[in-house]
């Protein structure tokens, strides 16, 4: 496992091999903090760049895809429109690895249709939805996660209720739903591993502040806020095999959920005992926290079984995009035979 | 041009069939049966199907034309009326010319008056109740009696009923015997009942070798096979009339055609949440290296506008086709037009304009469906195909699918070693001047590769750049490749009449509907000369013919008349000659119309 002292990786690649274009985004802004994760969660994980594809809709969020990895391909797509985008794309070529940056606009407005389909279907990928409760790039308009009674500069109170992206992601039938904060490093870092070790599609909602338009005291969105209130369910480690665990734990304490090909995912107690295999467990714990206004940070919910899209549609080995012409036009003869068949 | 005025002597293989039923009630077929079996005497024919926006119910009308000079376009007179639906069947009587023949059920609530007409009560229920039919599938043996009965009027040969139900039923002899029996057993009842109308048809097949070599096929089905050959990969839809068939086809045919020797599939198939999804799919598996494809109607490419400007933009090849209905908005949903060559050609926001294939028949719709795909790869964009639901949903006696005459361009992609040996990789630079660069697909591992493709302005490194400058050059270099594509794109076909002055304009699937036309109008003393456009952008050839000719028309099924005005934008210097035959209203044109629309105008 590479470490995060290390300075080269399994592949021998640098942690700046992993880094993308310079941000533009604003200073401070929490989608930096969540880049500055997946870099060092690809190379602690030594994933082979290319083999990554960044996926990204519009807005603040998806602006940031330029900001990472930028050995990997990538698609900055259409306002919420990255589902799709990304969806096509794995068909095309299962043996990529999509990771995928989306915002609360993105995702939660004009993609929220997109979005649950592509959870239906399993496109197995990262999925982190930078939440920040507000439009940046047109200015400080409410989004659908803003809290209501939430206040803004200039669109003043928040009327309506939130959607709860972590919900949706449950009640759509996503195996890995997670919610953290940009001001908690080790954890998004950890969830973002453990969300590409996982054989599905991995929803990573991260409260990530916005310090331009949405980050005042009482925003429940800022760094204040999530610094204060963040309860995390669990301590988190994600050890990518299994015989690197050593630690050894009172009983009671770590519940350690392994993953299909090998990796765990370390969950040590911290206060009352989650189970994120109880999907209406999983249910009742966010219901719980939005009646007593807590914000839970962690590992909500984690499945595998599922089969993935491309599994479903019982593709082989080799990617559509890379077969060969002979497989790909049939012979003269078949033709013929087809002509024959019409008359 | 078939007469009004009905002679004695027998009319031999150049007259039509309105079969009047009831949509849900199984005529689909009978009224397929009774087409195919023409086409196996050797006679051409083809059947158009007037149907509702309608699961069961509603009235629906099917037109089978026999030609043997081989017209196809919808007749304006059926001699020989089918009237099975009651409730429609009074107008359908009166619409018969004088001396027509009406069929109809004598045990129904209908009874035909008129004198000038020649009618046959068909013992429909008597006949069907002896058949072994179930109670619950009686409704569809009925419709077998009118194809029986049919076949005694005019003499169609029962062997080739036999085998076009054999046909239908995909070679199942089970279905076939048991609606044959009935097919029989009213061929014989109408002939112990009218021996007089079998000793002197009036209107009579007599069997021909006109057929041979031919095919008779609907255009979607020869679309989803020319994309199958085009080796399309992946196919994203939201289903929607007339394309669904389209989609059908592709998932019937697929899995027989494109298994590969392992079991796997070679294709895959996404139905989407919706049209936008199904082009955002397209898009994503083109950009992965896939030949994708997706089909839809008019209110489908109207949501997916902003993907069409995204993929001409950021320069990713996939494949729409539109089978076309009518609109605006839901507008009639079962009828055909040639309403969306505007929206379809300029599909976007912004500077977008693309190309458009436009298939004229069944086997160039097979052509269109490979052809697309090495255009898009080659063009690095997105091609749309405009086929509609007379082209695409009807049965048309057509020459057989060809296969394609080169191998597939896959356009300029570049592999690992490709980027080793040239040791740079500038996404959008243009080195041979034809508007395209070269292109790395994802997973390529050379680190030179990688690029983060987008919709937002971009230098030729595709680096998010908002210089005046960059966003010039590259529009510029857009502007390059629609010329390349001028050249590339197929071009159209001419027939000249050194002796015409006039010239029709077509595209698509009209081309029947004016070759007709311009027999009726020679015969009547006015020569015209023919261009059938066959893609956009349109390009030399167009602007040479429409000078060529001192008045051009320009034919076509929509209200608007959008090719007309987009040949005058190509040629603005002859806008005045560009004249409009331009007509909408849910039917197929008819040549009649034509000709005289077109004599009115010169």
């Amino acid at each position: 496992m590479t470490t995060a002292r290390q300075t080269i990786n399994a592949l021998g690649l640098t942690r700046a091999d992993y880094r993308g274009a310079p941000s533009t985004l604003c200073a401070g802004c929490g989608h930096d903090s969540v880049a500055s994760q997946i870099i060092a969660a690809a190379f602690e994980l030594s994933l082979p760049p290319h083999r990554v594809i960044r996926m990204s809709g519009i807005g603040c969020s998806s602006k940031s895809a330029a900001y990472f990895l930028g050995r990997s391909h990538g698609f900055n797509s259409l306002h919420g429109r990255m589902p799709a985008v990304t969806t096509g794309a794995h068909v095309a070529n299962h043996t990529l690895i999509p990771l995928a940056v989306s915002g609360d606009g993105d995702t939660g407005s004009i993609g929220l249709g997109g979005f649950k389909h592509l959870l239906r279907r399993n496109v197995p990928m990262v999925y982190i939805i930078e939440n920040n409760g507000v439009y940046g790039l047109t200015k400080g308009q409410f989004s659908a996660t803003a809290d209501e009674g939430a206040r803004l500069k200039h669109a003043g109170v928040n009327l309506l209720p939130p959607i709860d992206l972590c919900a949706e992601a449950l009640i759509a039938g996503c195996g890995f739903v997670a919610r953290s904060f940009a001001g908690d490093a080790k954890q998004v870092r950890e969830l973002i591993k453990a969300a590409f070790a996982f054989h599905g599609t991995a929803v990573i909602d991260v409260i990530s502040p916005c310090v331009t338009f949405n980050n005042h005291d009482d925003s429940t969105k800022s760094y204040a806020y999530g610094k204060a209130h963040e309860e995390p369910l669990h301590d988190l480690t994600f050890i990518p095999r299994y015989e690197e665990m050593v630690e050894e734990f009172a009983p009671g304490e770590v519940r350690d959920v392994r993953l299909h090909d090998g990796p765990v995912i370390r969950l040590r107690r911290l206060a009352a005992d989650h189970d994120p295999s109880d999907r209406l467990a999983a249910l009742m714990l966010l219901e719980q926290a939005r009646v007593a206004g807590e914000f839970i940070t962690g590992l909500i919910y984690l499945s595998e079984g599922r089969p993935t899209l491309a599994e479903s549609l019982g593709l082989g080995p080799v990617p559509l995009a890379e077969l060969p012409t002979e497989l790909l036009r049939p012979p003269p003869e078949a033709l013929a035979a087809l002509n024959q068949s019409f008359q | 041009m078939m007469s009004t005025n009905l002679p004695n002597a027998p009319i031999v293989n150049e007259f039509a069939i309105t079969a009047a039923t009831v949509n849900g009630s199984g005529s689909q077929t009978a009224n397929h049966a009774i087409v195919r079996a023409i086409f196996r005497m050797g006679i051409p024919v083809n059947g158009k199907n007037l149907f509702p926006s309608n699961i069961q119910g509603e009235p629906t009308w099917f037109t089978i034309r026999v030609s043997a000079r081989g017209h196809s376009a919808r007749p304006p007179v059926a001699p020989i009326l089918i009237a099975f639906n009651p409730h429609t069947a009074d107008a359908d009587l009166a619409a018969l010319p004088a001396g027509g023949i009406c069929l109809y059920p004598d045990e129904g609530p209908w009874r035909p008056q008129r004198d000038d007409v020649t009618c046959y009560p068909l013992p429909v229920r008597e006949i069907v109740a002896a058949s072994g039919f179930e109670p619950r599938m009686r409704e569809y043996a009925a419709t077998m009696v009118y194809v029986g009965a049919l076949a005694a009027l005019i003499g169609i040969e029962l062997e080739h009923i036999h085998g076009a139900l054999l046909h239908h039923f995909k070679g199942k002899t089970q279905p076939a015997a048991l609606n044959f029996a009935v097919v029989r057993a009213a061929w014989e009842r109408f002939a112990a009942d009218y021996p007089a109308a079998l000793a002197a048809r009036r209107f009579l097949l007599e069997p021909g070798g006109a057929t041979t070599g031919k095919i008779l096929l609907d255009g979607n089905t020869a679309a989803a096979l020319g994309a199958i050959f085009g080796g399309v990969s992946f196919l994203s839809w939201y289903p929607i009339t007339p394309a669904t068939s389209l989609a059908d086809a592709l998932g019937v045919y697929l899995p027989r055609l494109r298994t590969a020797p392992d079991g796997h599939p070679t294709y895959a198939i996404v139905q989407a949440e919706d049209e936008i999804a199904a082009l955002g799919m397209a898009v994503g598996a083109g950009w992965a290296g896939a030949r994708a494809m997706t089909c839809t109607s008019g209110p489908g490419l109207s949501l997916m506008t902003e993907f069409a400007g995204l993929a001409y933009f950021a320069e990713i090849p996939c494949v729409v086709w539109d089978v076309q209905r009518v609109g605006p908005s839901t507008g009639l949903p079962t009828r055909t037009s040639q309403g969306d060559v505007r929206a379809a050609s300029f599909l976007g926001h912004g500077d977008t304009r693309h190309v458009v294939l436009l298939p004229g028949n069944v086997a160039e719709c097979f052509e269109a469906g490979w052809r697309a795909f090495d255009l898009a790869e080659r063009l690095q964009t997105i091609v749309f195909v405009l086929s509609d639901l007379d082209l695409g949903m009807n049965l048309w006696t057509s020459d057989p699918l060809v296969y394609p005459d080169a191998p597939m361009d896959r356009g300029k992609v570049l592999s690992a070693a490709d980027l080793e040996r040239l040791g740079s990789f500038v996404r959008f630079a243009d080195p041979e001047g034809d508007g395209i660069g070269a292109r790395t697909l994802p997973g390529n591992p050379h680190p030179l590769a990688a690029t983060l493709s987008r919709g937002t302005g971009h230098n030729e490194r595709n680096v998010y750049s908002e210089r005046p400058e960059d966003w010039k050059a590259n529009m510029d270099r857009l502007s390059r490749k629609y010329e390349t594509a001028r050249r590339l794109a197929p071009q159209p076909v001419e027939e000249n009449d050194p002796d015409a002055t006039v010239g029709l304009i077509g595209f698509g699937s009209t081309e029947a509907v004016i070759r007709e036309a311009r027999e009726a109008l020679r015969d009547q003393g006015l020569p015209t000369s023919f261009m059938r456009l066959r893609a956009l952008p349109l390009g030399e050839p167009a602007r040479r013919f429409v000078a060529r000719h001192r008045r051009c028309i320009v034919v076509e099924q929509n209200h608007n008349a959008q090719m007309r005005d987009l040949l005058r934008i190509h040629c603005p210097e002859h806008a005045a000659r560009l004249l409009s035959v331009a007509h909408s209203d849910g039917l197929p044109l008819t040549a009649e119309f034509v000709a005289e629309a077109v004599r009115e105008l010169v």
